[in-house]
This record gives C-alpha cells, sequence and structure tokens, in this order.
C-alpha cells in the first residue's frame, strides 16, 4: 500500500526529472510514508459525481456554514456574552451615555468602532439566513424528486435534524446582541414557553435564572450558539457526507444512466474545481450583499427594555412560520379548568407545528409504508411522474407558506393598504384551504404534464407545419423525437394500487384495509409510460 | 468498501438484484411492461468550442488568469482599503464608506478566484463522462456473517446473554447514572424563588406614585389631558439593579378618555380616576408591550401579534390571538395631585401560565 | 372614484378661485394680523367650514376644532391631509392645496376664534439636541407605531402610522402636540418642548446621516432581509448553480 504512490511517481521522476516534479514526488513520499494517504486517493480521487444545478444546493448550505463559522470566530474575539450594565460611550452618538448590557455595547464596538467588524457582523448574519434557506431549498429538491428513498431514508433524517439545529443556532444568534429587537424575541419565547401546560413556568424560570429578563440568558445563549450547537452541526454535517459517500450522488434518469452507476465528473480535477471555485462564489455573493445592504441595524433598536418595541418586530425569516402560527389564532383560545390554565392559544400552534414537522421527519417512511417499495432508488424522480407525492409536497409548501406570510401581516397590510384584521383572516382561510387548493391543483398539473409526456413520446413535438396530403386532407406534422429525448420520457416506473389479500393466516387486518386505502389513494390516478407497442402503433396513424 | 460481486450484470428496468443471495427486497406495487423500452446508451459526446478551436482554447486560458489577476488585485484593493478608509472620526459615512470598499475587494477577490476556478473545469478541464458502478449498500453474505460471528463470539467472551443479572443491572447503572446531571440543572434558576409567586405580583403598592418612563418624573392628574398616552414605570425603579426585571411586570399605558366613554364593571368604578385609566402595558398573550393607542377608536394594539385592546371596555380583547383583557392598575391621585396607585394589579400581568387560575 | 372627481371638480371651483383672489390681496396689502385672520377666515369658509361648521363647532362630516389652536391647523392643511379627498380609514397626505401664508392665515382664523397649541418656536426644531435621550424617548413613546428607524408601521382596521423621514420638523412638533387622528396627543407635562427637540433631533440625525451597513432596505426589519435573502441571495446563487452545471459551449 504504502509503496503505491512511489511505484506511480517513478517512472514519471527518471524520464522528465524536472524540479517541479521531484520536489513533488518527495514531498509526497514523506507525506505517504506517514499518512498511507495514498488509500484515499485511490479511493475518492476519482469518485463521480452526477452534474444537475439543483445539487449544488446542499453545497451551499455547508459553505454558508463555513462562511458562518469563520465569520463568527472572529466576531468572538470582541463580543462579550455578558448583561452587565455599562454606559455606553462608542462612536455611535444616539447612543451615547446609555445604559446598556455589555453584550449590546460590545456588539455596538464591533459594528462602530472596530475596522471592518460591521462587515464581518453582515456577513454572518446573511450568511446565516443564506444558511437556513439553502437547507430548506435543498430539502425541497430532496423532496420533490424522490432521493429520500431507501437507502437515504436517515440521511434525510438527519439532514432535517440539521435544519432544526440550523434554525436554533440562527435564533440563539439572534439574541445576542441583547438589542430591543432580540429582546422581544426573547419575551416571546419566555410567553409561549409560560403556556406550555404543568412545566411552562418552571423551564422559563430554569432557563432565564429567575424572572425575565435577568442576567442569565444571553450568556446561556451564547454557549449554545458558539459551544454546543455548532458541535453538534459539525458531527451531522459529518455523518450525512459520509452517508453520501457510502451512498454515491443520485442522478436523474437519462439515457445510459441507470440504477447502478453513477454518470459524471471525477472529483479530481474537475468536480474539485468546480466545488471550490464555488465556494468562493457563494462566499462573494455574500459578501457582496453585506457590503451594500444593512442588516439587524442594532443601532436603531437600541438597548432592551421591556417597555419599548419597534413596529415591524419580526423574526428571522425561518422563525416566522412559528411567529405567524401565533398570529393566526382566534381571540378567546384559553380555558381555566381545575384551577389551571390551559393557553390553547399557544397550545394549538405548539402542536400543529410539532405535528408538521413530526411528519416531514418521518415522511420517507410512511411513503414506504403507502408503497411497500423496499429496492434502492439512485435514479431520481421527475416530480411529475409521482404526482401524488408532488401533491402533497406542494400542499405542505403552501401550508408554510401561509404561516410565513401571517408573520408579515402588518408590513403587508401597510405596503398593500389593507386592514390587518383583513390580512389575518385571509391567510387563516389560505392556511386550511391553502393546502387542499394546492393539493388538487398540483395533482392535476402532474398528471395533464404525464400526459403531455407520452403525447410527446408517442407523436413528437408539434412543428407548426401544416401539411396538405394527396387526398386534399391537411395534417400537422410532427417533428418525432430522437431516442435519447424518448428515453428520458418513458423511463419512470409504473405503480399499480396494492389489492387487499389475505395473510398467512388467511384473515384481512384492519392495517392491511388501511395500507391498501393508501396504496389505492397514492397510486390510483397514474398515466403509464408509453411502450414500444404503442409507439409502433402510433407510428401507424 | 465491500467488494460487489453483481455490478454492471443488472440492466437498466429497476428489477431486485439477482446475483444477491439473499431474497431480494420488495418490489411494492411496480409494474414492468413486457414490451418497455430500453435504455438506449449514452448519446454521443459533443466537444466543446475549447476542444475544437485552439483559439478558443487560449481566450478561455486568458479570461481564467484575468480572473486570478483580478482577485489577487481584489485582495490588495480590499487590504487597501482597510488601511485608507478609517472609522475613527465616528461618522457613519465614513463607517459605511469603509465597510463598502472593504466589502467590495474581499467580494472581489472570492468572486474572481471562485469564477475563474468554475471557468476553467467547464472550459479546459477534460470533459469525458465519467461512470462508477453503484454496489447494493448492504454488504456482501460473507462480510455479514463474519459481523454476527464477532457478535456471538463477543457474547460467548463476555457472557453478557447469560449472567443476565450482570446485564440488567448495568442497564440500570447506565439508566441512573445521568440522573444528578438532570437534578444539577435546578440550579439554572435560583433555589429560594418561587416562580409563580414571582409572576403573580409586581412592585406596585397603594400609594405608589406612577411616574413617566424613562425619568421617573410623577404625574399629575391635572397634566393627562383628554387623548394622552403616558408611559408610566412605578416611583423609584430606576433605584433597583433589577430594574428590567420589575419593569417587564410593572410597565403600564397612562390614558385619559372622557369617562362618558369609559365602561366599567361592578365593583372596578372606582379604579380609573376621572376618566384617567392605566392598564399594564405586558400583553396577556406572549408578553410584548402593548403600546399601539389610538386615542379616537380607543383601542390597543400589540405590534407582535397584532391583539387589539378596548380600553372602553375593560380592554377585553377584541381581536387578535390573545385570550385576556389587560389587567387594569386601580389608580388615585394623593393629596398634592399626583397620580398614585391604589394598589397592585389584582391579577397577574403579561402571558397566561399554568399555575394561574 | 367619482367623489374624489367631484372633491376635485369642486376644489378648483372654490379653493383655486380663492387662491387666485387672496394672492393678488397678499400683493397689495402690508402684513397685518387682522388682515391674515380675514384671509384666513375666508379660506376656512370656503374649504373648511362645510365640514367644521362655520363656527368651529363641527358637524356629522368632521370634528369640532375648538382649541385645536394653530399648531393643529398648520399641520394639518400644511402636510395636504386637509381638505379631505375622501373618507378612508384616515386621512391621508397629499400635495398641499394652499400656500404657507394662507395655511398660517387659516391657522391665525382658527386660533383667533378659540385658542390652544400655537405653532411652535423655530428655536425648538433646530435639531441641535440631545439625540440620545431623543432616540430613548422616541423608542419609549413613538417606535411602537412609527419603527424604530421612523418606517412606519400598521395600527387597526386599514389606519397606519405614516412614516417620518421626509417630514419637516415643525410638522413633528405639531403632530407631537395635538395627537392628529388616531395619535395621541403629547402635551408638555408628557414630553417637555425640550425632549420634543430631542426627539426631531435624533429623527434629523438618523435622516442626515446614512446607515452605516448600507442600503437600509426600508427600515422594515427582518420580513425585508428574508424577502432579500431569497429574491436576490438565493437567486443569485442558483443562477450560479445553473450557470456552474451547464455544459460549456
Amino acid at each position: 500500500m504504502t509503496n503505491l504512490l512511489t511505484k506511480d511517481e517513478a517512472p514519471a521522476a527518471t524520464t522528465t526529472p524536472t524540479k517541479g516534479s521531484r520536489f513533488t514526488a518527495a514531498a509526497s513520499n514523506y507525506i505517504e510514508d506517514r499518512t498511507s494517504i495514498s488509500g484515499a486517493v485511490k479511493e475518492f480521487g476519482r469518485k463521480i459525481f452526477p452534474d444537475h444545478w439543483s445539487f449544488m444546493l446542499g453545497e451551499v448550505s455547508l459553505y454558508s456554514f463555513v462562511i458562518i463559522f469563520l465569520t463568527g470566530s472572529f466576531l468572538t474575539f470582541f463580543y462579550q456574552a455578558s448583561m452587565a450594565t455599562v454606559i455606553y460611550d462608542g462612536s455611535y452618538v444616539p447612543l451615547k451615555g446609555l445604559e446598556m448590557s455589555t453584550a449590546m455595547s460590545s456588539s455596538l464596538h464591533i459594528s462602530f468602532d472596530l475596522r471592518g467588524g460591521l462587515l464581518i457582523r453582515q456577513i454572518h448574519h446573511w450568511a446565516a439566513l443564506v444558511f437556513v434557506a439553502a437547507i430548506g431549498l435543498h430539502m425541497l429538491r430532496i423532496y420533490f424528486t424522490g432521493a429520500f428513498r431507501k437507502p437515504r431514508e436517515l440521511n434525510w433524517v438527519i439532514g432535517f435534524v440539521l435544519f432544526i439545529l440550523a434554525m436554533a443556532e440562527g435564533f440563539t444568534g439572534y439574541s445576542l446582541p441583547d438589542d430591543l429587537l432580540s429582546g422581544n424575541g426573547l419575551r416571546i419565547i419566555e410567553g409561549m414557553v409560560q403556556g406550555i401546560p404543568f412545566v411552562g413556568t418552571w423551564i422559563s424560570f430554569l432557563v432565564f435564572g429567575g424572572d425575565f429578563p435577568g442576567t442569565a440568558i444571553v450568556g446561556r445563549l451564547y454557549t449554545l450558539h458558539i459551544l454546543l450547537l455548532p458541535a453538534i452541526i459539525v458531527a451531522l454535517i459529518a455523518m450525512h457526507l459520509v452517508f453520501v459517500i457510502v451512498h454515491k450522488h443520485t442522478q436523474f434518469s437519462g439515457p445510459g444512466k441507470t440504477e447502478n452507476n453513477v454518470v459524471g465528473a471525477p472529483i479530481l480535477p474537475m468536480f474539485a474545481a468546480k466545488a471550490g471555485g464555488f465556494f468562493f462564489i457563494v462566499f462573494g455573493i455574500i459578501v457582496l450583499m453585506a457590503s451594500f445592504f444593512t442588516i439587524n441595524p442594532i443601532w436603531n433598536y437600541g438597548p432592551y427594555d421591556p417597555s419599548p418595541v419597534s413596529a415591524g418586530t419580526q423574526p428571522d425569516w425561518y422563525i416566522g412560520f412559528a411567529d405567524g402560527a401565533l398570529r393566526l389564532m382566534p381571540p378567546g383560545l384559553e380555558v381555566v379548568l381545575f384551577n389551571h390554565t390551559y393557553s390553547f392559544n399557544i397550545l394549538i400552534p405548539l402542536v400543529v407545528l410539532g405535528l408538521f414537522i413530526l411528519v416531514v421527519l418521518i415522511y420517507p417512511f410512511i411513503e414506504a409504508w403507502i408503497t411497500g417499495d423496499k429496492r434502492e432508488h439512485h435514479l431520481l424522480d421527475r416530480p411529475r411522474n409521482v404526482p401524488t407525492r408532488t401533491a402533497i409536497g406542494a400542499a405542505g409548501v403552501t401550508f408554510y407558506a401561509s404561516l410565513w406570510a401571517a408573520a408579515s401581516s402588518d408590513i403587508v397590510a401597510t405596503h398593500f393598504q389593507l386592514s390587518i384584521e383583513g390580512v389575518i383572516h385571509t391567510v387563516q382561510a389560505t392556511t386550511i384551504l391553502g393546502p387542499i387548493a394546492a393539493y388538487l391543483i398540483t395533482k392535476r398539473v402532474c398528471i395533464a404534464l404525464m400526459k403531455k409526456d407520452r403525447e410527446i413520446a408517442l407523436h413528437g413535438y408539434e412543428s407548426g407545419r401544416i401539411v396538405r396530403l394527396p387526398g386534399g386532407e391537411y395534417i400537422e406534422v410532427h417533428q418525432p423525437v430522437d431516442e435519447y429525448e424518448r428515453w428520458k420520457l418513458v423511463n419512470f416506473t409504473d405503480n399499480k394500487p396494492l389489492m387487499i389479500r389475505p395473510n398467512a393466516k388467511g384473515q384481512i387486518t384492519g392495517l392491511q384495509k388501511v395500507r391498501v386505502g393508501m396504496s389505492k389513494w397514492f397510486f390510483e390516478d397514474r398515466i403509464s409510460p408509453v411502450t414500444t407497442k404503442e409507439l409502433e402503433h402510433g407510428d401507424h396513424h | 468498501m465491500a467488494h460487489d460481486d453483481n455490478s454492471g450484470k443488472e440492466v437498466a428496468a429497476p428489477v431486485s438484484s439477482a446475483a444477491d443471495k439473499y431474497e431480494g427486497p420488495s418490489t411494492g406495487t411496480a409494474v414492468i411492461a413486457s414490451d418497455a423500452f430500453t435504455d438506449p446508451g449514452f448519446p454521443p459526446h459533443r466537444e466543446r468550442m475549447t476542444d475544437l478551436d485552439p483559439k478558443a482554447d487560449k481566450r478561455a486560458e486568458r479570461q481564467v488568469f484575468t480572473l486570478f489577476y483580478l482577485s489577487i488585485a481584489g485582495s490588495i484593493f480590499a487590504i487597501a482599503s482597510y488601511i485608507g478608509f478609517p472609522i475613527e472620526s465616528g461618522a457613519t459615512g465614513d463607517l459605511r464608506l469603509s465597510t463598502l470598499t472593504l466589502g467590495v475587494g474581499i467580494a472581489l477577490a472570492l468572486l474572481g478566484l471562485g469564477l475563474g476556478a468554475v471557468h476553467w473545469s467547464k472550459a479546459l478541464m477534460m470533459n469525458e463522462e465519467g461512470i462508477d458502478e453503484r454496489h447494493p449498500i448492504r454488504g456482501t453474505e460473507a462480510t455479514r456473517d463474519r459481523a454476527v460471528e464477532i457478535f456471538k463470539q463477543a457474547n460467548e467472551e463476555s457472557g453478557i446473554g447469560r449472567r443476565t443479572v450482570i446485564r440488567n443491572t448495568l442497564i440500570g447503572a447506565l439508566v441512573a447514572f445521568p440522573l444528578p446531571a438532570v437534578v444539577l440543572f435546578r440550579g439554572l434558576g435560583p433555589m429560594n424563588v418561587n416562580p409563580v409567586e414571582s409572576l403573580s405580583s409586581t412592585m406596585w403598592k397603594k400609594g405608589m406614585r406612577l411616574t413617566l418612563d424613562p425619568s421617573g418624573l410623577p404625574v399629575k392628574a391635572a397634566d393627562v389631558t383628554l387623548g394622552s398616552a403616558f408611559h408610566i414605570i412605578p416611583e423609584g425603579i430606576n433605584d433597583f439593579h433589577d430594574k428590567l426585571e420589575r419593569k417587564a411586570k410593572a410597565a403600564v399605558l397612562l390614558m385619559r378618555l372622557d369617562p362618558k366613554d369609559l365602561n366599567p364593571s361592578p365593583g372596578r368604578e372606582g379604579w380609573a380616576y376621572d376618566g384617567i385609566v392605566a392598564y399594564s402595558k405586558i400583553c396577556t398573550h406572549v408578553g410584548c408591550p402593548v403600546a399601539l393607542y389610538e386615542q379616537q377608536t380607543h383601542h390597543l394594539l400589540c405590534p407582535c401579534h397584532q391583539s387589539t385592546f378596548d380600553v372602553e371596555n375593560e380592554c377585553k380583547v377584541v381581536f387578535g390571538p390573545a385570550a385576556r383583557a389587560l389587567p387594569q392598575l386601580p389608580i388615585t391621585v394623593d393629596s398634592d395631585g399626583y397620580l398614585v396607585a391604589q394598589s397592585d394589579f389584582n391579577e397577574p400581568v403579561g402571558p397566561s401560565f399554568w399555575e394561574r387560575s | 372614484m367619482a367623489t374624489v372627481a367631484l372633491i376635485a371638480i369642486g376644489l378648483i371651483f372654490t379653493g383655486g378661485g380663492y387662491a387666485l383672489f387672496s394672492s393678488t390681496a397678499t400683493a397689495g396689502t402690508s402684513a397685518s394680523s387682522q388682515t391674515t385672520i380675514d384671509e384666513g377666515k375666508k379660506l376656512f369658509a370656503a374649504n373648511c367650514a362645510s365640514c367644521h361648521g362655520a363656527a368651529l363647532q363641527g358637524t356629522a362630516a368632521g370634528p369640532s376644532l375648538i382649541g385645536v389652536g394653530a399648531a393643529s391647523v398648520d399641520f394639518q392643511v400644511g402636510t395636504g391631509r386637509m381638505p379631505l379627498a375622501m373618507s378612508g380609514p384616515q386621512a391621508m397626505q397629499k400635495p398641499v392645496q394652499f400656500s404657507p401664508d394662507q395655511v398660517s392665515a387659516m391657522a391665525a382664523y382658527v386660533a383667533s376664534l378659540s385658542p390652544g397649541p400655537a405653532i411652535p418656536d423655530a428655536s425648538l426644531l433646530d435639531g441641535k439636541g440631545d439625540a440620545t435621550n431623543g432616540a430613548e424617548l422616541f423608542r419609549i413613546n413613538c417606535a411602537m407605531c412609527h419603527n424604530v428607524a421612523g418606517a412606519g408601521g400598521a395600527l387597526t382596521e386599514g389606519k397606519f402610522a405614516p412614516p417620518l423621514t421626509g417630514v419637516a420638523s415643525v410638522h413633528i412638533y405639531e403632530a407631537m402636540l395635538t395627537g392628529p387622528q388616531n395619535m395621541p396627543v403629547f402635551n408638555n407635562a408628557n414630553l417637555t418642548p425640550e425632549d420634543k427637540r430631542d426627539i426631531i433631533t435624533y429623527l434629523k440625525y438618523l435622516e442626515a446621516n446614512p446607515s452605516p451597513g448600507g442600503y437600509e432596505l426600508g427600515s422594515l426589519g427582518p420580513v425585508a432581509e428574508g424577502l432579500f435573502v431569497w429574491i436576490f441571495g438565493l437567486g443569485a446563487i442558483v443562477a450560479v448553480t445553473i450557470w456552474l452545471t451547464a455544459k460549456s459551449n
């Protein structure tokens, strides 16, 4: 093993003994003798990665995390996570002489009295917004192409946990400057936690170390933000990537691409150059955003004080869905029973969002149970070819988007000259009816697209050329598709719904009935792929 | 990495692996037509401009190294602007310029590097597609047999299956050992404080003056004219080291309405003074300050979740997620004409909690 | 639309005619307080009395103006909110209908009938107060409706607190003093004239000094930032991924 590289290098060194190659050979020998790195190079150096734009979204998430990590480390050298009060004496005039926490004053110091500090703060914050958004887009890609199917179910779960952790990282970071906006955010969290039955009051008391706001919370969130959460995230990212290597990347179906191969560019040199270059591009775009656009102007918000609040107090976008769910509750959802208060205006959003998150988390297992499909899948589905899954996804996106829109109800109202009551009532309706409508419409659209694919596979594209036949009949000439194009249109799996069959004991269990019903729902409306016979018949009319 | 024994033998159609000895996984309900199309194989390779035209190749090479040069220029520009655009004057314009130039320099350095590398790989590097074969994720029969064997051997050598008392006590010990850590976290909150008690009262008490936020100056009833809204804190709150915790419960909004517009319920008629009412500013939903007072409609709005309270009707909820009316602070005037509290609030202020009844 | 058009025509015939008449009148006579009041009376009778009553007593269509003072008239007419173009959740800011002289004539007339808050002295509007105190008072008394950066915010039932950027100091002062429409009154016991001066100082500081971080995205907070990152940030990144994975020509 250790001789492998030397053997490879030897002929090159003898034929062209330039200074550079001699140095390279010596250096690689040195490293090889101490690390046996050639094994890794042999294993991974020419690993193939398929090319598709949507396959880069996961990398955007990874890269923004690296950017957050780098800029965050810089910020830790200057930020002080203490709620001890000081009198601000920095450069920003409208805050001079004001009493505030050390956390706030050090954040202002980074922004106003440290060259490049504001830039780094803004890169950190913009990158955080990109991070969570990229994870969200990445998950949508995985979902709509069915990439979560066996053997990748566990990686879906890891990825989803990473999404939740990213939101937690975001929220803890949002709270660190101890400005008015973040303080009111924490106040809302405190209020929500207090609404939890049995333990809410005590959890809130322990988290804040006594009465709100206390003097402990910023330091505690800081530990979470820079130690505990990043450590878990790094570990999970590592697992996520190991699984990607073990499973090899999925690919879209196409000529020559099968369940048994991966077609694309090798890591060295092509993919490494592309992916490496892409890191710098993502970094560059985020730095550009940070140089031109203010984010979280804590100097406007001022230090936290429980009495003031700003119009337009909202969380960062990724917590918006939870804030929106709170806003959508109608008045009066609180009951006192047996001397205890049940705050349903908080519990309903918590439970509904909890269930939503749970369903997304275990969706791969639900679908596998319904379809009974236990094969490995490495070819991706085109969203239209699995209409029910795509429709469920569209319903979920609509639900999430409604909650998200609700979180900006006041901004929507002022900018479109509507009343906040009207906006909330409308969003209440779309939260319930929107997903149903989205489900039905998406399913029909998918089926229509499949029919169109069939049409094209059988008869080709409409060329727009009208020809008169000798008999006087007019026809439009169709441009037939070539075999490669056709393969893309016909290579998908057709599924028949499950039939009710008695089990080994000759019984039909209730569970089986449920499963058959679900299978029927999942596969009933379907379009079969075109077959060779159909094409032959199609050619002759 | 397991060595494969079946790769490349399968056809493209998604049938389960035949070469694998274990019973192939369920295919679910997939159906494959007997006359399905077959994979036509890879389409012919298309050459790039740079493969065909040496001039294009040279041009691409020039573009790549120009981008790398630009990147170096960006780095130098960033360092120069760090030195050349100081922010120590304290003027926000200077800071903006420093942030902008530094950022643009760094962005140029990064984008030049990134775009150059990607352009290089796209236009100049070998672009024949590579193919890797996949192997089933499941290990081979032999590997799995060996793994099972190792576990069996471990079981025998340790006797964990046989010595059930050892096994069960081990599990018990493992379950018990993190418990002290859980108990330790009780220390997150102070020991001698009961959160329920602390949530149930504020620092307001009989005779305490209503003072202006943040100056702490007392307010005379005569000063509160019709249509006014005063942001109020208790007298002397600024002297406490825990003033934020006290303020988080005791903040009050003072408004004067025409006494005819107020509709107090029986027993609460005396809580207002000549049309002046004081209500807790802390939202009964999740605790944001409710301070958007509309002096004509007499509505109070919370900017966080849009709960709306009607001051004419004891701040009952008219819209939004809040369920309870804002607690009212009973007020009167002292002998000097200053507004004072009659007592503390008659119910806990702020968000609901489990022990509240 | 029809009402708007009708009112517009009415305004052109009455207000426009009076503007023509009054400008010739002021040109001929020297500025004396009584002539100013007389002129204000005429303007008031033509433009305001139909809703507010000839003696400021108010009608079903408009509130009484007794005791509102010159400051209120100067704010409402001087920012174009009055005369009202159409009924809605609240009076909207429009191009000002009258010349500054005409506005002060009406203000003087209303003040002459019943005393009320006067137009503030220029020394309170110079923007040279204590910005820190102003910022703190602004956050406590104003930010919940107008947003910490003065970008405005939503109120109930279609009403809103307008943005404060570009508003003249005198109008900011008068608004605090008189509490136009649904805005509460901040009398001199609540915010002293010095406090008001400080608040104006802070707002003018925000206007005069660019945001240190770059463009503010409307100072709307996280909603604007989130939209920006999704549309432009991720938009740019996705565009790059498409270029990245497209085959070179």
